[in-house]
C-alpha cells in the first residue's frame, strides 16, 4: 500500500511536468492545427539556456533569476520562430509542416549538443531533493507540483480575464471573423507561440534536476505529453492538464505494477493509438465534425 | 496532326502517355528515362570493379539507404499516409535477420525473403489502426512508435533473441565459393568481403528497386496515387481503400524492413541505439530532399543522408579549432536542408529536375 500511495503521488509530480507540455501541444494545436514536435526539443533547448544562466562558467545567476530570464528568452524565441519560420508556410500542405516540425527537432537536438556538448549535466532546484514527506515524495516533486498549478492558475487567469487573453481565443476560434472585429491574427499566433515555448520552457527546468540535462531528455517527456493531450482531448486546455497528470499517475502504476519500467514508453505508445481510435476526441474534447 | 506524323517515328511502347510527347533535345522523355535507368543500373555494375575496402562499403550504404527512403516514398509519395516511425520497420526487419541467424542458423542470404514477409506484416497490421487516423494523427501514433521502439528492443523479455542493450554480433557474411571461383577466373583475385557484401546489397536493391517501378507504373500504383489524390473519388471508382491503404503501409515496411535486413549484414553487428528516431529522421530527409514522390528522388535520398554526416566531419575537421562537438552539425544540417527544401523547392531534387527538363523541353 505505501508503494502504491509513494507511486501515486511521484506519479502526480510527473504528471504536472507531462501537463505542462500538453498544454503547450495543445496551444499550438488550436492556433495552427498541427502537432509541434519540436515542443520537446525546445523546451530541452531553453533548459540549457537556464542551465547557462545559473552555471559557474556561465553567468552564474541565481535560480529564479535565471528562472525568470529564460522564461523570457523562450517566449521571444517561440514568437520568433512563428514569426520567421511557420508565418511564410501558413498555407503549405500538412507534410510541409510536419517536415518543418521535424526539421526544428533535428536542429535543437543537434544544436544543444554541439554549443553544450552531450554529456550529462546536474541541473539545480531550488527546493532540495529530501524529503517532505518520509517515504513518500520529495521536496523538489513537491515544488514541481506546486510551480505548476501556479503557472496553469496564471494561464488560466490570462485567457480569462485579460483583452489580449480574449483575443487570443478568438483568433484561434475563428481567424477570419476575428480579423475582421480588429484582432491582429498573426501577431496572435506569435504570442501564442511565445506562451507555449514558455510553458514548455518551465517544463524543461522543472524536470532537468530529475532525469538530468542531456539533449534527449525531453523526447520520452514529449511523448507523455503528447499521450497527455490525446487523452484530454486536443481541443481543450483543460483536458490536456487533466490528461497529463492521469498519463504521469498511470505511467507509474503501469510501471510498477503492471509491465514493468523497460515498457513505459510502449505504454503511452498504445494509450496514443486507443485513444485516438476508440474516443478521437478525449475525455473533455469536442467532437469535431468535417463537412465532406 | 502534327503529333499523329511524327508518332511514327516512335517506338510504340512510349505512345501511350501524355509524357511521350515531351522531347529533351530532341529525345522522348520516356525514353531519356529508360537511358537514365540503364545507365545507372551500369554504374552500380562497374563500381565494385572500380573501388573495394570502405569505399565499395559506402556505395552499398547508399544502396541500403535508397531502399529504406524507397519504402518512405511509397508510402507518402505515392500514396499520401505520412510516417515518422520507420525506424521501427527498419528495426523489424534487422532484427529478423539477425534472430533467424543466431538463433535458426540460417545463411544470411536466405533470411532477406523470410523478413520481408515479416515487414509486411508487421507494416500491414500496423495500417489497419492507420486506416482510421488521418494525416497529422497517422504522423503522431507513428512518431509514438519510433520513440518507443528502442526501449522495446531493450525489454528483458525479449532479450535472449534480441541481445538487449548489448545487441547481437553477426557472422560475417563470405562470398560463396562458386561466385569467388569465377571472380578469380576473370581477374585472378581473390573477392574482398566488402566487394561481396556491395554486390550483394546491389543485387536485393536492383531487384527491389525494379519492383517498386513496376508497381508505380502499375494499375495498382494508379490507384495508390489515386487514393492520394481524392480518397473520395478513388472510393467511388470502385477502390477498395481500405485494403490498399494497408498493404501500401505493408510494402512499404517491407522494403524499409528490407534495408534494415541488409544494414544488419553489411554491418554485421546491432544494437538498439541504431534504431531511435533519429533513424526516422534521416529516411524522412532522404525522402523530402530526394523529392518524395519520385522513385528517381530515392537514389538521391540515399546518397544524400550519407554523405551529410560525412560532409559535417569535413567541416568540422577544417574548423578544428573552432569546433568542440563536430556530431552535433548533422543534424543542424540536415534540419537546415528540410526547411530549405520545403521553402524552396518542395518537390525536392527531383522535382527540380523535372522543371529543368520542362524548360529545356518542347512539345510535340
Amino acid at each position: 500500500m505505501d508503494l502504491f500511495i509513494e507511486q501515486t503521488v511521484s506519479g502526480l509530480a510527473t504528471g504536472a511536468i507531462y501537463a505542462c507540455l500538453a498544454l503547450a501541444v495543445v496551444m499550438i494545436y488550436q492556433a495552427i492545427d498541427h502537432f509541434n514536435f519540436a515542443q520537446g526539443e525546445m523546451a530541452m533547448f531553453s533548459t540549457y539556456i537556464a542551465w547557462y544562466l545559473m552555471d559557474d562558467a556561465g553567468l552564474g545567476l541565481p535560480f529564479w533569476v535565471a528562472f525568470v530570464v529564460c522564461i523570457v528568452i523562450s517566449f521571444i524565441g517561440g514568437a520568433a520562430i512563428e514569426r520567421i519560420v511557420f508565418a511564410p508556410i501558413s498555407d503549405a500542405p500538412v507534410l510541409s509542416h510536419i517536415i518543418v516540425f521535424i526539421a526544428l527537432f533535428s536542429m535543437f537536438n543537434s544544436l544543444a549538443g554541439f554549443l553544450f556538448d552531450f554529456t550529462p549535466k546536474n541541473f539545480e532546484t531550488p527546493f532540495g531533493h529530501t524529503p517532505f514527506i518520509e517515504g513518500v515524495i520529495s521536496s523538489h516533486r513537491v515544488g514541481m507540483i506546486a510551480v505548476t498549478l501556479v503557472m496553469l492558475g496564471m494561464i488560466y487567469a490570462f485567457f480569462r480575464f485579460t483583452p489580449i487573453g480574449l483575443a487570443m481565443r478568438a483568433a484561434a476560434a475563428a481567424p477570419e471573423s476575428a480579423r475582421l472585429v480588429g484582432v491582429r491574427v498573426g501577431f496572435m499566433l506569435a504570442l501564442g507561440w511565445g506562451l507555449a515555448a514558455s510553458v514548455g520552457a518551465v517544463a524543461g527546468m522543472l524536470i532537468a534536476p530529475i532525469t538530468f540535462l542531456t539533449p534527449d531528455m525531453m523526447l520520452g517527456t514529449l511523448l507523455y505529453g503528447f499521450a497527455g493531450a490525446v487523452v484530454g482531448g486536443l481541443t481543450s486546455p483543460l483536458g490536456a492538464v487533466i490528461g497529463g497528470f492521469m498519463v504521469g499517475i498511470l505511467e507509474n502504476w503501469m510501471g510498477t505494477f503492471v509491465v514493468g519500467s523497460q515498457l513505459k514508453l510502449t505504454v503511452a505508445l498504445v494509450l496514443i493509438i486507443v485513444v485516438l481510435l476508440v474516443k478521437p476526441a478525449g475525455l473533455l474534447g469536442r467532437v469535431v465534425v468535417k463537412r465532406v | 496532326m502534327a503529333s499523329t506524323q511524327t508518332s511514327g517515328t516512335v517506338p510504340a511502347f512510349l505512345n501511350q502517355n501524355p509524357k511521350d510527347r515531351i522531347f529533351v533535345l530532341g529525345v522522348p522523355l520516356p525514353l531519356l528515362e529508360r537511358v537514365g535507368l540503364y545507365a545507372l543500373l551500369a554504374a552500380v555494375v562497374v563500381l565494385p570493379m572500380v573501388y573495394d575496402g570502405y569505399d565499395i562499403y559506402e556505395f552499398g550504404k547508399i544502396l541500403m539507404y535508397m531502399l529504406a527512403v524507397l519504402g518512405l516514398n511509397l508510402l507518402t509519395g505515392f500514396n499520401g499516409q505520412f510516417s515518422l516511425g520507420h525506424s521501427a520497420f527498419f528495426a523489424v526487419g534487422a532484427y529478423s535477420t539477425a534472430i533467424m541467424m543466431e538463433q535458426l542458423g540460417m545463411p544470411y542470404w536466405t533470411t532477406i525473403i523470410p523478413a520481408a514477409i515479416v515487414c509486411f506484416v508487421a507494416g500491414f497490421l500496423f495500417g489497419l489502426p492507420a486506416l482510421r487516423l488521418d494525416g497529422l494523427f497517422l504522423a503522431l501514433a507513428t512518431f509514438a512508435l519510433a520513440i518507443a521502439t528502442p526501449q522495446l528492443l531493450k525489454y528483458d523479455g525479449i532479450a535472449h533473441l534480441t541481445g538487449g542493450v548489448q545487441g547481437i554480433v553477426l557472422d560475417t557474411p563470405y562470398p560463396p565459393v562458386w561466385v569467388d571461383s569465377i571472380v578469380q577466373s576473370i581477374t585472378g583475385e581473390e573477392l574482398s568481403v566488402d566487394r561481396w557484401k556491395y554486390m550483394f546489397t546491389a543485387f536485393v536493391a536492383v531487384i527491389m528497386f525494379a519492383g517498386a517501378w513496376n508497381l508505380v507504373h502499375s494499375r495498382t500504383g494508379r490507384a495508390l496515387i489515386a487514393i492520394r489524390d481524392n480518397p473520395l473519388s478513388a472510393k467511388t471508382m470502385g477502390i477498395n481503400t481500405s485494403i490498399f491503404k494497408s498493404a501500401a503501409f505493408g510494402v512499404s515496411a517491407m522494403y524499409t524492413g528490407v534495408a534494415g535486413s541488409l544494414f544488419a549484414i553489411m554491418d554485421e553487428y546491432l544494437a538498439p541505439e541504431s534504431f531511435t528516431f533519429a533513424e526516422a529522421i534521416k529516411f524522412l530527409v532522404g525522402g523530402v530532399v530526394g523529392g518524395i514522390a519520385s522513385l528517381f528522388g530515392a537514389i538521391f535520398g540515399g546518397w544524400f543522408v550519407l554523405e551529410i554526416p560525412n560532409f559535417a566531419d569535413l567541416v568540422a575537421t577544417s574548423l578544428e579549432n573552432y569546433i568542440n562537438n563536430p556530431q552535433g552539425l548533422t543534424g543542424l544540417i540536415y534540419g537546415l536542408f528540410l526547411i530549405f527544401t520545403v521553402y524552396v523547392m518542395p518537390m525536392g531534387a527531383a522535382g527540380l529536375a523535372q522543371i529543368l527538363v520542362h524548360r529545356i523541353s518542347t512539345k510535340r
